[in-house]
């Protein structure tokens, strides 16, 4: 309400605006907002994040890398002298910074960026290039107009050795005139889907100097002659990896609340067609199609709640331990967030489009709010690591984890499942025959189906690409012919986490009406699971026909039953009507007069008769 | 100069792409024809769609405006007619940015439903553009429930007009094309009322702007309905009506008449009136939806020979991305489905030809099969490439999300035709409900209509497939896809039948049917595609490298489906869990085999640069230097940073000394 009521930060429907007047306007209220932050006080990374997401209302800005990723790499990697020289004026903003890894050519394989940083012993400095068109820094959001240093990625060159990557802080503009210093080319990308307040850039180099003292030196350094020292252990970047992953699948859960609250809403207000002939057009919330589409995504969104704040638990659970110099559980959680940020990623994508879908032509309107949340989100699919390649690490680390099973060893956490296994091996009894009774009114059964899933596809794929090696084939050559196989048994390990997860949290609610629609939402987020996943669960022999029969049976009598509960199930999600930014999910369900309202102020709307009448259709119909 | 990875995978094709694309459209005549409108088109510049990323909705419209009106004169120029042969390629070559769409629905609906007298009148205005017309029948509170429009029409005998009204919010009219701001006329549905006696939905033609200065009539409310996830040329628009009066004779009349003193006559059959909003929706799948998807393939797969990244094997250079088997297993599926439902669409338009020569002699036997296959189709067809150009999308990393890619703008308007013209869910029922009624008539032994006798042929069983390459015999799998379809539709109609007898009431047990209706529906046509598809390949007659190329597509289409809905395969064991097994070695298999001809394949479509206008999938393969050009271009980096004198300098230089 600090930020909802402030004169200062209402402005015109963003739909209505350019794309320059959007960034604008982003910029406005970025600059605002940090004053308003020291002005209030407010230093709780916690609190800041609240009160940037509603001031932004959960949109990108141009200052997101400057406080996200910019003084946070300051922090961890920079030496103490360097923060003594960068951290207060970037804190007081007089620099601006973004940090520019991606290139044009290439994203989440990192080891293919191009950009050189060649160390010059004679003056001490690192000379920055971008030597190709594909080495173009590409895409940092605030590098195009806003930003006047970025941390630039590159390729360190010294005493004519690659040393790999590494990060520098680079000046990009003159501080005063904001112009391009020389040597620097910088422009924003252009147009893209969505994010249209971000001015992602480029950053083109041609031997630009930098002194010594701007490599980022916490870990590897390199002295005054050019000798490399490196990094004590490599491992460490993972921890900031882990940490942005479980930032998205919050918002995978965040963003498809959103969308599940718009599309429940509006079902509950919009009337069609009839079900029983006679009576008045029903709440096509009514309609099994409706609910079908629906309620299982409201499930989800739930579940996903769950999973992300089981990664920040663990995370900094973790990243005490890490700070003891344990690094013993990073590995598995690397290899469980990178697989869950896709898995929940690509589902929450595809969730908030289906939302859409259901609110028919209405939903393809932007006041509907939907479109602007699926472009602000949807890219997630691919940032912080595309998605497939995410899902290929996950398949590593449970490929490893199999082979360790095999020769002997046992593994811990999450796919501790495997340690079965190589059990069902020595006894010839089918992983079917203990589970063909599975009660599908119990979580936790259905919890022991998708461990049974998720071990089976493992176990496959693990065989498969030991079969492609056997072929006499390169081990890169059968990793990539089995990676399908992969994709799958990493997806299908995700799913079983996430059914794990939210079952687990079921014993933790204390208050019975809530735990009953909780279970409910539960059975149905694992039974849709298996009734979209048939294939899988019949062909391993964990579940009959007869079983899938019932199955499909009892998600269609969890639709009834979680029917009445549906709009109270997205009112607790408590998103306020201006962060929403819907006019089919508002509050209080009055549609149609809003949208009326919400068109007249459209720019097409500004005059009554258009200019093109005049310039176009007058001319036209004298002369025809 | 062609990008040398691009040039390498035109060296190796195992057909002649020329001959293919003569294939596609159906003879080396029309090829030639499509290619003279779209250079005619492509060197005239005001249709250039050069700045169309940087442009607003307010220039979009205005430019589809313009373009729209340049058009007439230029088909009088090349001596187009709208019946002559190139007509058809003209949208095809302005990738659809263009206005009046609506303008020909406006005609259509008169010629249709219009009496000659009317015609007469009306045509010859709208042909001459003295008047610009709309369509209005989607209102706020309805849209593909036409019962349940709001808006009414009261005829007064006094004054014989009728009196059109918007009697509440909900019964605006909304979304109609060219309404927004263009539209001086527009063809109203409303709800009759003569006596006070609802006669239901009729059309009436409704002046909303003057002829003279384009202001809006006495009565008449409209404007833009504000923008949208797509179509920012097109001005959809909203219309109040306020006591609007038209005279007796604009309701279009040809098959009900009111009469002077208020009698009601129905004339003629209406059923023809089903049969135009049929053959609208598979018009729409060729323009609207087929060729969106052929272009993201396009887009796509050259961008995946161009993109390097990561090793395959150590020491050598970085692959390119499309020997990846993931993003083969992502784009290879969704080329296969582009062939697929091409030929899917050519035996559609067949079927329709035919129908419409029955409906001529006034037999109308056909329509109810013929209305679910438009719907069935319609549905199935544009839910599955909208779902495949957002594939196309994603596979292109993180440049696919810029707008210079061409993807976002080809998804966001391929998504909008899964809700116009009938939202899908509604029509895949439509299509179910005549499946339900033809297998309980074929389970009768009543006659049913040639395309579902398959319903009746019920042969339990199990797929005969003994190894992986059994899987690409045609008979193998489009049995296996029959078989499904025919469990689902039989086991659906058993529930409802089930639930009747225990007592439920027909609409409830219906209603609790409809998620396995929708699936059934789906998989019939499915069966359909996957069958026309082998039937299309055994019948080619052309180089045997195109068939056997063909051949490879098909099967991948067919297994695709299979192991993507592998449960509802497995389900009765028609396929044993170690046949699936084989599908899925068949199928990967294939996936390595295509890979070898992707780029030809796309190549056929024979998409020019203009056209796709994507600086991802151009012809010459310069992505990243068209990249970097075209973004410089952008008004981003033309003009002054708005943000910097006002916000960011105070910014940077005050925040010490506010602290």
């Amino acid at each position: 309400a600090l930020v909802f009521n402030d004169p200062d930060f209402q402005h015109e429907d963003l739909n209505f605006l350019s794309r320059s007047e959007r960034y604008e306007q982003a910029v406005r209220k970025s600059a605002l907002m940090v004053m308003k932050l020291r002005e209030y006080g407010i230093a709780d990374p916690e609190e800041i994040y609240w009160f940037k997401s509603f001031v932004h209302r959960g949109r990108p800005e141009p200052l997101d890398l400057h406080l996200g990723m910019f003084l946070p790499t300051l922090l961890t990697q920079a030496t103490p002298e360097q923060q003594d020289r960068f951290f207060m004026p970037a804190w007081n903003l007089e620099i601006i910074g973004t940090y520019a890894q991606t290139e044009m050519g290439h994203g989440t394989h990192l080891r293919g960026l191009e950009t050189t940083a060649t160390y010059d012993p004679a003056t001490q400095e690192f000379i920055l290039n971008s030597p190709t068109v594909t080495s173009i820094k590409w895409w940092p959001g605030g590098l195009g107009k806003t930003s006047n240093y970025a941390i630039v990625l590159a390729q360190l060159y010294t005493q004519g050795q690659c040393k790999g990557l590494h990060a520098f802080i680079v000046p990009i503009r003159q501080l005063g005139t904001h112009e391009p210093l020389p040597g620097i080319t910088v422009g924003d990308i252009g147009p893209k889907f969505g994010y249209d307040e971000m001015d992602n850039g480029y950053l083109k180099m041609d031997n630009f100097r930098i002194p010594r003292e701007n490599m980022l030196m916490k870990y590897a350094q390199v002295e005054p002659d050019g000798t490399y020292v490196k990094p004590l252990s490599d491992k460490l970047t993972y921890g900031t990896m882990v940490f942005i992953r479980s930032l998205i699948v919050g918002d995978a859960a965040r963003s498809l609340s959103r969308a599940c609250t718009i599309a429940i809403r509006y079902s509950a207000v919009r009337h069609q067609s009839e079900l029983k002939p006679g009576e008045p057009e029903p709440q096509i919330l009514d309609y099994q199609t409706q609910q079908y589409k629906l309620f299982p995504l409201l499930a989800t969104a739930y579940a996903f709640h769950f999973v992300g704040a089981y990664i920040k638990d663990t995370y900094s659970r973790v990243s005490s331990d890490i700070n003891e110099g344990n690094l013993s559980e990073l590995p598995e959680l690397h290899a469980l967030t990178a697989g869950l940020k896709a898995f929940t990623s690509w589902t929450a994508s595809a969730g908030i489009e289906e939302c859409r879908m259901a609110c028919g032509g209405h939903g393809y309107s932007r006041c509907s709010g939907i479109p602007d949340i699926y472009v602000t989100f949807t890219p997630s699919c691919t940032y912080e690591g595309e998605n497939t390649v995410m899902m290929l690490q996950t398949a590593r680390f449970l490929v490893k984890s199999y082979n360790q099973v095999s020769s002997g060893q046992r593994v811990t956490g999450m796919v501790s499942y495997l340690n079965d296994l190589s059990r069902q091996r020595i006894q010839p009894q089918h992983v079917a025959a203990r589970t063909v009774t599975v009660p599908i009114n119990d979580p936790v059964s259905l919890v022991e189906a998708y461990k049974a899933r998720a071990a089976r596809l493992v176990e496959a794929a693990a065989k498969n690409l030991q079969a492609e090696l056997n072929h006499r084939k390169s081990k890169e050559d059968a990793w990539n012919r089995t990676s399908v196989d992969l994709v799958r048994a990493s997806e299908a390990h995700c799913h079983y986490v996430i059914a794990k997860l939210f079952t687990a949290k079921l014993s933790e609610i204390s208050n019975a009406a809530v735990r009953a629609v909780m279970t409910e939402l539960c059975l149905l987020y694992a039974l849709y699971g298996i009734s979209k996943n048939t294939g899988d669960f019949l062909q391993a022999g964990i579940l009959t026909d007869a079983q899938i029969t019932q199955v499909n049976h009892r998600v269609k009598e969890l639709l009834a039953v979680i029917r009445p509960n549906a709009v109270a199930l997205v009112d607790s999600f408590d998103f306020h009507d201006v962060h929403l930014g819907s006019v089919l999910g508002r509050y209080d369900g009055n549609v149609y007069e809003n949208m009326f309202e919400w068109a007249k102020k459209s720019p097409l709307n500004k005059t009554e008769v258009h200019e093109s009448f005049h310039k176009h259709l007058k001319p036209m119909q004298a002369k025809l | 100069s062609v990008n040398p990875d691009l040039a390498s995978e035109r060296q190796t094709a195992s057909f002649s792409v020329e001959k293919l694309t003569a294939w596609l459209d159906g003879g080396v005549e029309l090829t030639r024809i499509r290619r003279a409108v779209v250079e005619a088109i492509e060197c005239d510049p005001v249709f250039s769609r050069e700045n169309q990323y940087f442009q607003s909705q307010n220039e979009r419209y205005e430019a589809a405006v313009r373009k729209a009106v340049h058009l007439q004169k230029k088909m009088h120029e090349m001596g187009w007619t709208e019946d002559g042969p190139e007509f058809k390629y003209i949208y095809r070559a302005l990738s659809g940015d263009i206005a009046f769409l609506l303008h020909r629905i406006f005609m259509r609906s008169i010629s249709v439903l219009g009496s000659d007298k009317q015609i007469a009148k009306w045509i010859p205005l709208a042909s001459q553009f003295q008047l610009i017309g709309s369509y209005a029948q989607t209102e706020l509170g309805h849209g593909t429930y036409l019962q349940g429009l709001e808006t009414t029409a009261v005829f007064d005998i006094a004054t014989q007009e009728f009196i059109l009204n918007t009697p509440k919010i909900s019964a605006m009219k909304w979304w109609p094309g060219d309404m927004g701001r263009s539209a001086t006329h527009t063809v109203v549905f409303a709800q009759l009322y003569i006596h006070g006696k609802c006669y239901g939905m009729h059309p009436f033609i409704v002046q909303i702007r003057s002829l003279q200065d384009h202001s809006l009539c006495p009565g008449i409310i409209a404007g833009d309905i504000g923008p949208k996830m797509s179509f920012e040329h097109i001005d959809n628009g909203y219309l109040m009506l306020q006591n609007v009066r038209v005279p007796r004779e604009n309701m279009l009349n040809k098959f009900c008449e009111v009469q002077p003193d208020g009698t009601y006559a129905r004339r003629g059959s209406q059923q023809i009136n089903y049969f135009t909003m049929t053959t609208v929706r598979i018009s729409l799948i060729s323009d609207e939806v087929i060729i969106p998807l052929m272009k993201a393939c396009t887009i796509a797969v050259r961008y995946s020979v161009v993109r390097r990244q990561s090793k395959l094997k150590p020491g050598e250079e970085e692959a390119k991305i499309l020997d990846y088997q993931t993003q083969q297993e992502k784009l290879l599926p969704q080329l296969a489905a582009a062939y697929a439902f091409h030929f899917i669409n050519n035996y559609l338009q067949e079927l329709f030809e035919k129908g419409y020569r029955e409906v001529q002699r006034k037999n109308f036997d056909t329509l109810p099969e013929l209305h679910a296959f438009s719907s069935g189709f319609k549905a199935m067809v544009s839910q599955y490439c909208t779902s495949a150009v957002e594939i196309c999308l994603r596979a292109c990393g993180g440049h696919g999300y810029s707008l210079l890619s061409g993807l976002p703008s080809l998804y966001t308007k391929i998504l909008a035709s899964c809700i116009y013209e009938g939202e899908n869910t509604v029509l895949l029922l439509q299509a179910a409900r005549f499946l339900n009624k033809c297998f309980v008539a074929a389970s009768a032994g009543r006659p049913v209509p040639p395309s579902v006798t398959y319903l009746a042929a019920v042969k339990p069983g199990k797929c005969p497939a003994n190894n992986k390459s059994d899987f690409l015999s045609p008979d193998i799998y489009t049995e296996a896809y029959q078989h499904t379809a025919v469990r689902l539709v039989s086991s659906t109609a058993a529930k409802l039948q089930d639930l009747i007898q225990s007592g439920v009431k027909k609409h409830d047990a219906w209603n609790q049917c409809t998620v396995q209706l929708v699936q059934a529906a789906k998989a019939h046509c499915h069966y359909i595609t996957v069958k026309n598809f082998a039937e299309t390949v055994e019948k080619l007659e052309t180089e045997a490298g195109i068939q056997k190329v063909m051949k490879h597509l098909c099967d991948l289409f067919a297994l695709h489906g299979i192991f993507s809905n592998a449960g509802v395969f497995l389900h009765d064991g028609y396929i044993s869990g170690a046949q699936m097994d084989m599908v899925t070695a068949s199928y990967l298999d294939l996936l390595a085999v295509i890979r070898n001809d992707a780029v030809p394949l796309v190549d056929a479509f024979d998409f020019t640069d203009k056209n796709l206008n994507s600086a991802l999938g151009s012809y010459d393969g310069q992505v990243y230097q068209r990249l970097y050009e075209w973004a410089q271009k952008s008004p981003t980096n033309t003009q002054v940073n708005p943000a910097y004198e006002k916000y960011l300098k105070p910014l940077l230089h005050n925040m010490r000394s506010k602290i």
